[in-house]
């Protein structure tokens, strides 16, 4: 118990920096998801293809061996290391958010991809009918029935890449399992320390969860 | 190329062996996920509240805390949790619990979460004609479990049960940690040992993708198999 009240200042300082990763990550996410779920939908072949095996390979590797690839592997790059982009890929940090960016990005462009697959074809032909040119089209009719479509997995998406920025403690970032990890280590009581992290892990989880729920009613235009 | 080699020269046998042991991994906390999820899921469904309220709690706190998380729990604790049981038979010593066993129970704790959900709602799928026609019938209930509603159950499943394979088998990736010397873990040695981080893990990367594909193919098939008349 002595444990429990000694170690939750510092867990909670470190619950700063997993909110910070998981923000930045689904900021970034959004972007990137959309980009690639509108290459996917488009008629050229070979974006198509390109969104495809980006999704694939992404959904199909662990998030582990993609920090690992971009923290550990890109410092190897010759050319890498003299441009100016090794101060980012220099960075832990960075290396982390870039990693969660692109998971989560090929995780978002499915979901949206299939949001923009629910939408009526008469729908469509109504806005184009109107005379609306393809900019009106995508951002006042597609876009809100997206985002209105894809909600739910999308929340599910927010809980697991929050969940997901606990590997950041593997590139020696210490977030909230990082600082756990470390306390475990150091006294050898994992029970404890497992209560206290887990039970903040939980109220973010159910903090998202309710967020997502309150937005869902607020966006059902049919009531 | 030559750092793939079979034997002795290369890395290729270990990263086989490596390869083997991931599946292994995956393969026993799977198993370990779908015991605990029939025993959760059955208290998930039942009546009594209780019952219910212990169901939910597992679900929700194994899905809500990070994997790594669980596992460093375990890890740490599991060597802690049986010497202080063998203190009480009077054994002494320091006792380190197998690796394999903490990683495939701490995952398959965990797979065993998402199975839960997975089994309650495949359960709560079945048409209700099913359930009152063997009651009519009096089915024992024995027969009326295994032979009425788990092959049901089961097939409805499938789809759901092939998700949580591919979240388990990349699950195994965070083993790692505790020194199981699955992919990541020969990965990372063999990335120290000759300083190319980047061929070894995107090696690595890539026995993943191939492991994901062989085990989509094969539920595709198990799918189409078990749809025989649907």
């Amino acid at each position: 118990m002595d444990l429990m009240i000694e170690s939750f200042p510092r867990l909670l300082d470190a619950t700063i920096l997993t909110i910070e990763l998981t923000l930045l990550s689904l900021f970034f996410g959004v972007f990137v998801g959309v980009f690639f779920a509108v290459l996917r939908t488009s008629n050229i072949k070979i974006l198509c293809c390109i969104s495809y095996y980006y999704s694939y390979i992404f959904r199909g590797t662990p998030l582990l061996v993609q920090i690992f690839i971009i923290y550990f592997g890109f410092g190897q790059v010759e050319w890498l290391r003299e441009s100016f982009l090794w101060i980012i890929f220099k960075e832990p940090y960075s290396c982390a958010i870039i990693a969660f960016t692109l998971n989560t990005g090929a995780y978002t462009s499915e979901i949206l991809r299939s949001a923009f697959e629910t939408i009526q074809k008469g729908v469509l032909e109504a806005a184009y009918g109107l005379g609306l040119n393809k900019i009106h089209v995508f951002f006042k009719i597609k876009l809100p029935i997206v985002v209105k479509q894809s909600l739910p997995a999308y929340g599910n998406e927010m809980i697991l890449m929050l969940k997901g920025t606990s590997l950041a403690s593997t590139v020696t970032l210490l977030d909230l399992t990082g600082v756990a990890k470390h306390i475990i280590s150091t006294t050898f009581r994992p029970v404890e320390v497992f209560i206290v992290a887990g039970s903040i892990y939980l109220l973010m989880t159910f903090i998202i969860h309710n967020f997502v729920k309150i937005l869902e009613k607020k966006l059902d235009y049919s009531k | 190329m030559e750092l793939l080699a079979y034997g002795d020269t290369g890395w290729g046998d270990e990263l086989f062996f490596a390869t083997l042991m991931t599946v292994a991994v995956a393969i026993t906390a799977i198993f370990i996920g779908f015991l605990l999820a029939a025993i959760f899921a059955s208290f998930k469904l039942s009546n009594t509240r209780i019952l219910n309220l212990i169901g939910s709690f597992y679900t929700t706190v194994f899905r809500g805390v990070p994997e790594l998380l669980v596992i460093y729990l375990f890890f740490f604790g599991s060597s802690g949790a049986v010497m202080y049981v063998a203190k009480i038979f009077g054994y002494d010593g320091y006792i380190e619990v197998n690796a394999f066993l903490t990683g495939a129970i701490s995952i398959g704790i965990i797979s065993g979460a998402y199975s839960t959900e997975v089994f309650r709602g495949a359960v709560q799928a079945i048409n209700r004609g099913q359930f009152e026609a063997s009651e009519v019938l009096g089915l024992k209930k024995k027969i009326y479990y295994y032979k009425v509603i788990i092959p049901q159950m089961l097939r409805l499943a499938l789809p759901n049960i092939s998700n949580v394979w591919q979240i388990t088998l990349k699950d195994t990736s965070l083993i790692s940690v505790t020194g199981l010397v699955e992919i990541m873990r020969q990965s990372y040695i063999a990335a120290g040992s000759t300083r190319d981080p980047l061929f070894f893990y995107s090696f690595a990367a890539v026995l993943y993708l191939f492991l994901t594909f062989l085990s989509l193919k094969l539920f595709n098939n198990l799918e189409k198999h078990y749809s025989k008349g649907h």
